[in-house]
C-alpha cells in the first residue's frame, strides 16, 4: 500500500504503473442515467477506434510495468463493440493478473463468452442494475430479468469463475419489497461480487430531468436503503470492502483488484477517450469527442485531454478519501506516505468521531465503523483538518 | 455681530418630509453656495446618510438674509438621538417645522417639537410640498394648529423642491424668531451641540455661544469632563469651514480642539476659558447611556482585529457607541456593543460592513436590565447570557410611546400594545382622521420587532416615537437553549414569565429547522433554570456517501468533499454540533413566526 502511494512526482514515464484502464463507449442506446462518455450505434467507427486506442496504448506503453497487476475493460458496452475490434483491442493488452470487462447481459452469447475466455478475461462485470421489469423500464434498460440468468448461465458455461453483478437501488418508484426481491434474485446467481449502487441523479442527465423531482421526493425513505442492502449481503456471507463494494468470503480473492488498486492510491493509465490517468502527481482526462480522438492518434499525436497537477497535500487528501472507503485501515502517521495524511487529518475529530462511534483507531491508521461507514463522505469532511 | 440681528433655529422634520431640500434651498436663496457647488442635500455628509434620507449628525451653517446672520442647525431626525437634539435645539431661539401637505403630522415630527416647546422655542410651521397632486395643505396647516395653536394664515405654504414661497420663510424666521440675549460681557460659555472628528485636526466642536466671547488660540476648558484644550482654530461653516478670528456671544460656530478622541469632549459640555472662566456650566448636561445591547461577531474569526480597529475608528466619530469585548463559545471572540436605540445599532451596522468591509454576525439586541442580586447589590446586565440566576429583583426600561394612527387601525395598535405588556396612558385625536396614541411599553419588547408588527398592522400607516421613560419592576425569567446538552450562550434570552414558556417553545422549533442533520441525534431544549419548557431533536442521518467512485471520479469526488468541507467551516461548533449561522438569528423572528402559523 505505501509503495503505491509514493510512486508520484516524477511527470515521466517510469515503467512503474501497474494498472490500466481501457474504456470501449459504444452502446446500443444511452440510458437515461448515464454520465459515462458513451457514442450510440456507429458500428462502423469500431474498428478505426480500436485502431487508435492501440495506438494510445503503444504511445502511454512506457509508463507500465512489464507485467501489470490488473486490466480493467470499461464503457460504454464494451461486449457490445464489433467482435473484430474488440479482438484487436484484447490481443494487444500488456499480460496481468486480473482482467476484467464490463458486460450488458443482452449481449453476452455463447459465442461472446467464448472469445472473452480465448482472450485471457479472467472476469466479467455484468450491468444486470435490478430484475424488477417495472424498474428497468425507468431506468431504459434494454435487458429482461431472464438475460441476466442467462448471461450469468452463459458464462459459467465456459467456466467463468469470477462474476461480479452490478445492482442500482433508489429508483423512482422502488419499494424497500423491491429491493429484498432484487438482492435475493442476485444472490440466487452466487456471484463471486456484486456491486450496489445507489442511482445518483447527476446534474444535466435526461434522467435527472425527468425523475429529480420524485427523487428528492424519496430522499428520506432511500436513506434506510442503503442500510438494507448492506445488511442482507453482509447477512449472506460476502464481505462490505468497499462502500458499494461485496464479494464473497472465502478463500479466493475476490475484491476487484483493479478497483482496490486505485482506492489504495494506486497510479492508473487509462487510454480511450474520456478515459482519466493518475500518474506520477498529474491527473489527465481525455476529451469526449470520439471523432477527435480517433484522429488524432491517426495523426500521430496525443488525444486532446486536461491535466491537473496533484500536490502533496491534494494526493493526501484524495488517500484519505479512497482509502476511508474500504473495510482496512488507512495508516495515518508513521512512515513517509503515511506521514503527509497526518497533516491533513484533524485530530481532535478523530478523538470526537472515534466517541461517537464512526471511526476506529487501529494500530498507526484509522478505519471507519459500519455507521461511519453509511456517513463516510460527512466522517471524511470532518477528519480533514 | 450685534445679536439683535442673530437668528439661530433648527429644521424639524418626520423622515422625508423635506428638511434637507429646504436646507438647500435656504443656502442656495442666500447664496451661501453657488449653483455650480450644489450638491444635493448637502447638509447630510455621510453617504450612507444621503442613502437612508435622514440626518445623524448635526451640523450647523450659517448663511445671510437681509442684513442678518442666520444659523442653520441641523437636527439628527430620530429618536434615538432625542439627547442631541434636545442640545441642538438648546442652541437655537427657533425651529421651523416641516410638514408634509400629503402626509400631515407624523410621531417623529410630534416629538421634536414636543421638544422644541419643552425648550422655548419659537416655532415656524411650515407646509412642504404643495406642488404635489396629492397635497391637502389646508388639511395639514389644520393639524399643525391643533397641535400648535396660533392661525391657520401663520402657516407658510411652500414647496421647497422648486423653490415656491421659501424667501417667505426666511422672512418669518428673522420676524418671529427672537435674538439671542446673552451677556456679551461675561466670562465666556459656549454649549457643543455636536462634535465631529477630522483624522488630521482631531476633534471639532460645533459650539453655540452663549455668554461672552471665544478668542482664537485661548486655552479652553470643558466643564462637565474636566477636559483643557487649545482653541487651534475658531469658525463658522458656509457649509465649509470658515475661519474667524473669534466667536461672540450669540453666535454659532466651530472649535478646532486637538484632541484625538471624542469621549472627551461629550455633547452638551459647557467650555469656558481655564483661566478666568465662568463658575457654573449651562444647564441640561447628560450621560447619554445605551440602552441597547447585541454581540457584534465576526463571521470569519480571522477578522477579529479588523473588527476591533473597525469599532476604535467608529467610537471616534460616535460617543454614544459603547463596546467591550465579549466571548462567547458558541461565536467566538466578538464585541458586546451598546447603542442608544435599534436606528443607532442598524446604522453602526451597516457602517462597519460598508466602511470597514467587515463580514457580521449581530445577536438579536436586548435591553439592560437591572438587577438586585441575592446579597443586595444591584448589577447593570447588558447579556442574557450574564443574568445572574439567582436574583432578587429585575428592572427592565420603560418608554413613553407615542403612535400616530388613521383612526381605523385604532384597534390594532391597541391589540398589538396590550400583547407587548403595554399600559395605556391616553388617546387623542389629532384631526378627524387621525389619533395619537400615548402608551407605556417595556424597551425589552420593543427592540424584539414591535415596530415590523406595528407597520404590519396598519399597513405601513402608523408613525411610531419613543423616550426613556426610565427602570421599572419587571417579572421576568432568563430562558437559556441547550444544544446536544450544551447551553449556547448566544441563544440565550429573557422573557416576561407569562410569555417565556411560548418563546422557548418557539425557539426550539426554529432552531430544529435551522440545524441541519448530522452523524447523530441532535436534542435541542429551551430551560429555565434546571427545569426544560421545551424540546425538539434533529434526527441523525442515516445515510451520507457517494456510492461511486472509481479512477474517473476521484477529482469531481474530492471537490465535492472539499465544499462539504467549506461547508462545515461555515458553521459554528458547539459542542461537535454544526449550527448555521442563521441559527443564531432565529431568536429574532420568533413573534413574526407565531403570526405567520
Amino acid at each position: 500500500m505505501t509503495a503505491a502511494a509514493s510512486d508520484v512526482g516524477h511527470g515521466a514515464p517510469n515503467g512503474a504503473v501497474r494498472h490500466l484502464y481501457v474504456h470501449l463507449p459504444f452502446c446500443v442506446h444511452r440510458c437515461g442515467y448515464c454520465d459515462f462518455v458513451t457514442a450510440v450505434g456507429r458500428r462502423d467507427e469500431h474498428s478505426g477506434y480500436a485502431a487508435a486506442v492501440v495506438a494510445e496504448l503503444e504511445r502511454e506503453r512506457s509508463w507500465l510495468a512489464d507485467r501489470v497487476e490488473t486490466v480493467f475493460v470499461g464503457g460504454g458496452t464494451p461486449t457490445f463493440t464489433e467482435p473484430d475490434a474488440l479482438v484487436v483491442v484484447l490481443d494487444r493488452l500488456p499480460a496481468g493478473d486480473e482482467l476484467t470487462v464490463e458486460a450488458n447481459p443482452e449481449t453476452v452469447t455463447p459465442e461472446l463468452a467464448m472469445l472473452l475466455r480465448d482472450h485471457g478475461v479472467t472476469r466479467v462485470s455484468l450491468g444486470a442494475q435490478s430484475f424488477r421489469p417495472a424498474l428497468l423500464e425507468v431506468l431504459e434498460r434494454r435487458a429482461t430479468p431472464d438475460d441476466v440468468r442467462r448471461a450469468v448461465h452463459t458464462l459459467r458455461g465456459v467456466e467463468f469463475d469470477n462474476i461480479s453483478l452490478d445492482l442500482i437501488y433508489g429508483v423512482p418508484g422502488q419499494s424497500a419489497a423491491d429491493l429484498d426481491a432484487d438482492l435475493s434474485d442476485a444472490l440466487a446467481l452466487e456471484p463471486e461480487h456484486l456491486s450496489c449502487y445507489e442511482l445518483e441523479a447527476k446534474p444535466g442527465t435526461r434522467f435527472t430531468h425527468a425523475h429529480g423531482a420524485a427523487l428528492a421526493r424519496q430522499a428520506e425513505a432511500l436513506e434506510g436503503y442503503f442500510e438494507r442492502v448492506v445488511r442482507t449481503l453482509t447477512g449472506a456471507g460476502y464481505r462490505w470492502y468497499e462502500t458499494a463494494n461485496f464479494c464473497r468470503d472465502d478463500d479466493r480473492e475476490l475484491r476487484a483488484l483493479h478497483n482496490l488498486g486505485i482506492w489504495r492510491g494506486a497510479d492508473y493509465l487509462g487510454v480511450g477517450v474520456g478515459a482519466v490517468s493518475t500518474l506520477a502527481g498529474e491527473r489527465r482526462r481525455n476529451l469526449p469527442s470520439v471523432g477527435r480522438y480517433v484522429s488524432a492518434l491517426a495523426a500521430g499525436a496525443s488525444p486532446p485531454r486536461e491535466v491537473e497537477h496533484l500536490d502533496a497535500e491534494t494526493r493526501a487528501v484524495e488517500r484519505l478519501m479512497l482509502g476511508l472507503r474500504l473495510d482496512e485501515p488507512v495508516a495515518v502517521g508513521g512512515d513517509d506516505a503515511a506521514g503527509v495524511l497526518a497533516s491533513v487529518v484533524d485530530a481532535v475529530a478523530v478523538a470526537r468521531l472515534a466517541d461517537r462511534g464512526l471511526v476506529e483507531l487501529v494500530d498507526d491508521g484509522i478505519r471507519l465503523t459500519t455507521r461511519g461507514r453509511l456517513l463516510g463522505d460527512a466522517v471524511t469532511a470532518d477528519l480533514l483538518a | 455681530m450685534d445679536q439683535s440681528r442673530i437668528r439661530n433655529f433648527s429644521i424639524i422634520a418626520h423622515i422625508d418630509h423635506g428638511k434637507s431640500t429646504l436646507a438647500d434651498r435656504i443656502l442656495q436663496l442666500t447664496e451661501t453656495v453657488s449653483e455650480r457647488e450644489m450638491r444635493d442635500q448637502l447638509l447630510d455628509s455621510m453617504e450612507l446618510e444621503r442613502e437612508r434620507g435622514i440626518t445623524i449628525k448635526a451640523q450647523a451653517v450659517r448663511v445671510h438674509w437681509k442684513g442678518h446672520e442666520l444659523n442653520l442647525i441641523d437636527t439628527p431626525g430620530h429618536v434615538d438621538f432625542t439627547y442631541e437634539v434636545s442640545r441642538s435645539l438648546q442652541a437655537c431661539e427657533g425651529a421651523v417645522l416641516v410638514v408634509d401637505a400629503a402626509q400631515g403630522i407624523e410621531a417623529q415630527t410630534l416629538a421634536n417639537a414636543y421638544l422644541a416647546i419643552e425648550n422655548n422655542l419659537e416655532i415656524v410651521p411650515i407646509v412642504n410640498k404643495i406642488d404635489l397632486p396629492s397635497a391637502d395643505p389646508d388639511g395639514a396647516a389644520a393639524e399643525v394648529v391643533e397641535l400648535l395653536g396660533g392661525k391657520g394664515e401663520d402657516v407658510v405654504r411652500i414647496s421647497a423642491k422648486t423653490g415656491l414661497n421659501v424667501d417667505q420663510v426666511l422672512d418669518a424666521i428673522v420676524e418671529r424668531i427672537r435674538p439671542p440675549e446673552g451677556v456679551a460681557d461675561a466670562p465666556p460659555r459656549a454649549l457643543v451641540f455636536d462634535s465631529s472628528y477630522d483624522q488630521y485636526r482631531g476633534v471639532i466642536a460645533f459650539v453655540r455661544v452663549v455668554d461672552g466671547r471665544l478668542p482664537t488660540g485661548a486655552n479652553l476648558h470643558a466643564m462637565a469632563m474636566g477636559t483643557d484644550f487649545e482653541a487651534e482654530e475658531l469658525g463658522y461653516m458656509a457649509p465649509g469651514r470658515m475661519p474667524v478670528d473669534a466667536l461672540e456671544a450669540g453666535e454659532v460656530g466651530y472649535v478646532v480642539t486637538g484632541l484625538k478622541d471624542v469621549s472627551r469632549l461629550r455633547v452638551g459640555d459647557t467650555l469656558t476659558l481655564r483661566k478666568g472662566g465662568a463658575a457654573s456650566p449651562l444647564p441640561g448636561y447628560k450621560d447619554v447611556k445605551p440602552m441597547v445591547f447585541a454581540g457584534l461577531f465576526p463571521t470569519d474569526s480571522d477578522d477579529y482585529p479588523e473588527l476591533r480597529d473597525a469599532l476604535e475608528r467608529l467610537k471616534l466619530n460616535d460617543a454614544a457607541l459603547f463596546y467591550e469585548p465579549e466571548t462567547s463559545q458558541a461565536l467566538g471572540f466578538g464585541f458586546r456593543c451598546g447603542f442608544l436605540g435599534l436606528l443607532h445599532m442598524e446604522i453602526v451596522r451597516e457602517r462597519l460592513e460598508r466602511e470597514f468591509d467587515l463580514d457580521l454576525l449581530v445577536t438579536a439586541p436586548n435591553v439592560a436590565y437591572n438587577v438586585k442580586q441575592k446579597n443586595g447589590d444591584w448589577l447593570e446586565v447588558h447579556n442574557p447570557a450574564e443574568m445572574p440566576r439567582e436574583i432578587e429583583e429585575v428592572q427592565e426600561p420603560y418608554v413613553r410611546a407615542q403612535v400616530i394612527v388613521p383612526k381605523d387601525y385604532v384597534g390594532a395598535v391597541m391589540e398589538l400594545c396590550t400583547e407587548k405588556r403595554g399600559r395605556f396612558d391616553h388617546m387623542e385625536y389629532l384631526s378627524e382622521r387621525r389619533v395619537l396614541l400615548t402608551y407605556d411599553l417595556p424597551l425589552g419588547e420593543i427592540v424584539l420587532d414591535f415596530y415590523d408588527q406595528l407597520k404590519s398592522r396598519t399597513r405601513g400607516y402608523a408613525s411610531f416615537d419613543y423616550d426613556i421613560a426610565g427602570f421599572r419592576d419587571g417579572n421576568l425569567a432568563r430562558v437559556d437553549v441547550l444544544v446536544g446538552g450544551e447551553q449556547v450562550d448566544a441563544l440565550s434570552l429573557i422573557a416576561h414569565r407569562d410569555a417565556a414558556y411560548e418563546r422557548g417553545r418557539l425557539l426550539v422549533e426554529r432552531l430544529r429547522e435551522e440545524i441541519p442533520r448530522q452523524m447523530f441525534d441532535v436534542p435541542i431544549q429551551a430551560a429555565i433554570g434546571s427545569r426544560v419548557i421545551a424540546r425538539e431533536t434533529v434526527k441523525a442521518k442515516r445515510k451520507d456517501v457517494l456510492a461511486k467512485c472509481y479512477g474517473g471520479d476521484i477529482s469531481r469526488k474530492r471537490k465535492l468533499l472539499e465544499k462539504q468541507k467549506a461547508g462545515k467551516r461555515r458553521m459554528k461548533q458547539v459542542g461537535g454540533v454544526e449550527v448555521p449561522q442563521s441559527a443564531f438569528l432565529a431568536v429574532l423572528n420568533l413573534d413574526g413566526e407565531k403570526k405567520k402559523q
